[in-house]
């Protein structure tokens, strides 16, 4: 090892020293980090969720298992909507950015990088802003609906907002962007070589999309729908500003736990059944659709 | 009261002097995010000690001075307020500036009490000030919780000659705060029905009227479960204040039938005002004062305010000082302040909640008079009587109070109606 040679020229003791330190050095800001910021919360969440008591009489730690038991119960149906609504998004969002992505790397030319950037765009302006609008145009008698009702077009009591559609499609519009540019990437980097080689040998465009390019982007699709999944899955804004009676997230309740209900115990214990859950569909996943560009797997 | 009981650390005087200087801020920041961490690790864990001491009563006023600046806390459109060339101002708080030298930091961080107790009770359980100096509570679960942790500033009687001589009798005797020990009212407002008359197409007049199926997915429901319970209680004909939990289950049941109807759309915070404005509502629980409010800023929105047939709820929202504030003598300064007439009267014209002043009926009377376009003057002599700033015996008959429940009641109360509300 080149390397090797040439530090040992240097000073005995302190080339030990500092080849033996590197890479705890090294590791040090970021291990650092995830420590105190990843570690210690997940250490602190995990003993709050076995927590009893409530917030005025101070929290005992008494390994309280029934919060577990308790919070499923109560919030199954909520566990539910976040695994329906997020999964919904997700496939919307893949089927919106799945062509768009597919036409921006293949037939956008030279302005791709304007539509990258026009995609990107409406990150400029906070989502709470960008959903709170959402709410505006799907109002009931806002400017998409109120023509259309008083054309007749539309029953008057018609309504998307406070409906899951309006969940849906918020979580679908507010993540979208997390599919499409990992999928325009993996279709970025297809070799056109490999498109030609199948025409050659008889593809239709068809075929060579079944058989070349959507197989050759799995890597995009797989990183997209994770980048997606995860968030709507968890998100509690978007139910809040567009949804109305029975379209709650346990994203949501677990938030309304810690700040409104201050049951920090069951809050964590919440967080805590959802996070596992959430890894254990990633594991299925990844051992079903994982490839190694993604998870090293 | 006994002078000598315990007393939690927090409300160690020589702890909370410490708190209201700066020299402990910069040291406590030096030692560094461990220390505070640590500390909140073993507060998370329920460690800590308890220590006793004496309570000294109103140890806070021996020292207070006039700091010039006060940080007050509201809920949003809740003062007098005047919008010119696309600046905020606040006639009567800069009224107040002009006669006493004292600056107001005003903000409205306030959307509901739960979300706000939640958000500044760590902080005060962690005996640090939460940065205001007057916060506005109401009375109910959140209130009875900062009084038992004993997180408010006891208040000094002689340096609230006015609340003594103009508050209304009514809240100088209020059972949550005997003698107005720690509160005074800010205002007070019933909890009813708002609603859209050219979308109800009716006269509403009873709580069974959110209960109709010609206004499915037209409803909206507070929250709050305070309100949508209380309400509820009145609803099946049962007075709060005597209420039990099975009264609360069968409330919850009525609720729950309204909700899995499809008859509610939303459980509303304080945005149900927007949605019965827009019409994504016709017919909503109401706060009083807020439908008049809608009323002058969408223009003519006409809706209409109702106390139904089987009762309101009728609720105090209370100045408080929390403890460590910086600037208590400001506070209380500015809390007798509002207590005189011509003051609550400017205020009243502007936000039609009850006013704790009576007197301020002559002010609203004399602008009446003296108003010179012919609409204003209208306008004014109908405040000057209007049941919702000064209510009648009758009305206030049909009110009740929130149910007062203790620690172990208020569990057993969320579970009922969390269970309703989170869905």
């Amino acid at each position: 090892m080149a390397v090797a040679t040439r530090a040992s020229k240097r000073p005995a003791p302190r080339s030990r020293w500092g080849r033996a330190l590197a890479p705890y050095l090294l590791i040090l800001p970021g291990g650092g980090w995830m420590l105190l910021f990843f570690l210690l919360p997940i250490v602190t969440l995990a003993i709050t969720s076995l927590e009893s008591g409530d917030f005025l009489g101070g929290f005992n730690f008494t390994w309280q298992f029934d919060n577990y038991s308790r919070g499923f119960s109560l919030y199954s149906t909520q566990f539910l909507h976040a695994v329906e609504y997020g999964g919904a998004a997700t496939i919307v969002a893949l089927v919106v950015s799945y062509p768009a992505a597919y036409w921006i790397a293949f037939h956008a030319g030279s302005r791709k990088s304007a539509y990258l950037l026009a995609v990107l765009l409406p990150f400029f302006v906070s989502f709470v802003i960008r959903t709170l609008s959402w709410g505006v145009l799907l109002s009931d008698n806002g400017p998409l609906f109120a023509p259309l009702k008083s054309a007749h077009l539309l029953p008057l009591d018609f309504r998307v907002l406070a409906t899951p559609i309006a969940v849906t499609g918020g979580l679908a519009y507010t993540f979208f962007p997390f599919m499409l540019l990992p999928v325009y990437a993996s279709l970025e980097k297809i070799d056109r070589g490999l498109v030609e080689a199948a025409q050659d040998l008889f593809s239709n465009r068809f075929e060579v999309f079944r058989r070349v390019i959507f197989p050759l982007s799995i890597p995009g699709v797989f990183a997209g729908v994770l980048l997606t999944g995860i968030p709507s899955v968890a998100d509690y804004v978007n139910q809040d500003l567009l949804g109305g009676v029975g379209t709650t997230m346990v994203g949501r309740v677990i938030e309304t736990q810690f700040t409104v209900s201050i049951n920090y115990p069951l809050a964590a214990s919440l967080a805590f059944v959802f996070m596992l859950g959430l890894l254990a569909t990633l594991i299925i996943y990844q051992r079903i659709f994982g490839t190694e560009q993604i998870m090293g797997g | 009261m006994s002078t000598e009981k315990e007393v939690p650390y927090y409300m160690d005087p020589s702890f909370l002097r410490g708190l209201t200087q700066s020299r402990i801020t910069r040291r406590s920041a030096l030692q560094g995010a461990g220390a505070v961490s640590l500390a909140a690790f073993l507060a998370a864990c329920g460690i800590g000690s308890k220590p006793t001491v004496a309570a000294h009563t109103n140890w806070v006023w021996d020292k207070a001075t006039k700091a010039g600046v006060l940080d007050f806390a509201n809920w949003p459109l809740y003062i007098d307020v005047v919008e010119a060339k696309g600046k905020t101002t606040y006639p009567t708080l800069e009224q107040f500036t002009k006669e006493t030298g004292i600056k107001v930091n005003y903000s409205e961080p306030i959307q509901d009490n739960n979300s706000f107790f939640a958000k500044e009770a760590p902080i005060l359980q962690q005996g640090q000030s939460i940065g205001y100096d007057i916060i506005v509570v109401t009375n109910g679960i959140f209130l009875t919780d900062y009084l038992a942790k004993g997180w408010l500033t006891e208040l000094d009687p002689t340096k609230l000659p006015n609340f003594t001589q103009y508050a209304a009798p009514r809240v100088q005797a209020r059972d949550f705060d005997p003698g107005n020990k720690f509160t005074i009212p800010w205002q007070s407002g019933f909890t009813g029905i708002g609603y859209n008359p050219a979308l109800t197409k009716r006269e509403i007049t009873s709580f069974n009227d959110l209960f109709d199926p010609a206004f499915k997915g037209k409803v909206g429901m507070f929250s709050e479960n305070q309100d949508t319970g209380n309400m509820a209680l009145l609803g099946i004909g049962v007075k709060p204040e005597k209420s039990t939990p099975a009264d609360w289950q069968k409330a919850a049941d009525k609720l729950k039938t309204q909700r899995d109807q499809g008859i509610v759309r939303k459980y509303y915070d304080q945005s149900y005002i927007d949605a019965l404005s827009k019409g994504e509502t016709a017919i909503s629980m109401a706060w009083s004062g807020d439908i008049f409010q809608a009323n002058l800023s969408a223009g003519n929105n006409n809706l209409k305010f109702v106390i139904p047939n089987e009762g309101g709820v009728i609720w105090t929202d209370n100045m408080c000082i929390p403890l460590g504030a910086s600037h208590p003598l400001d506070a209380i300064t500015y809390m007798n302040w509002v207590y005189q007439p011509r003051i609550a009267a400017t205020m009243a014209e502007y936000i039609e909640y009850i006013t704790p002043v009576p007197s301020a009926q002559d002010f609203i009377k004399q602008d009446a008079a003296a108003a010179k376009a012919a609409a204003d003057k209208a306008s004014l002599l109908e405040l000057s009587t209007d049941p919702a700033i000064f209510p009648t015996q009758d009305l206030l008959a049909k009110t009740s109070y929130y149910r007062v429940l203790n620690a172990a009641e208020t569990t057993q109360w969320n579970d009922i109606f969390n269970a309703v509300i989170i869905a």
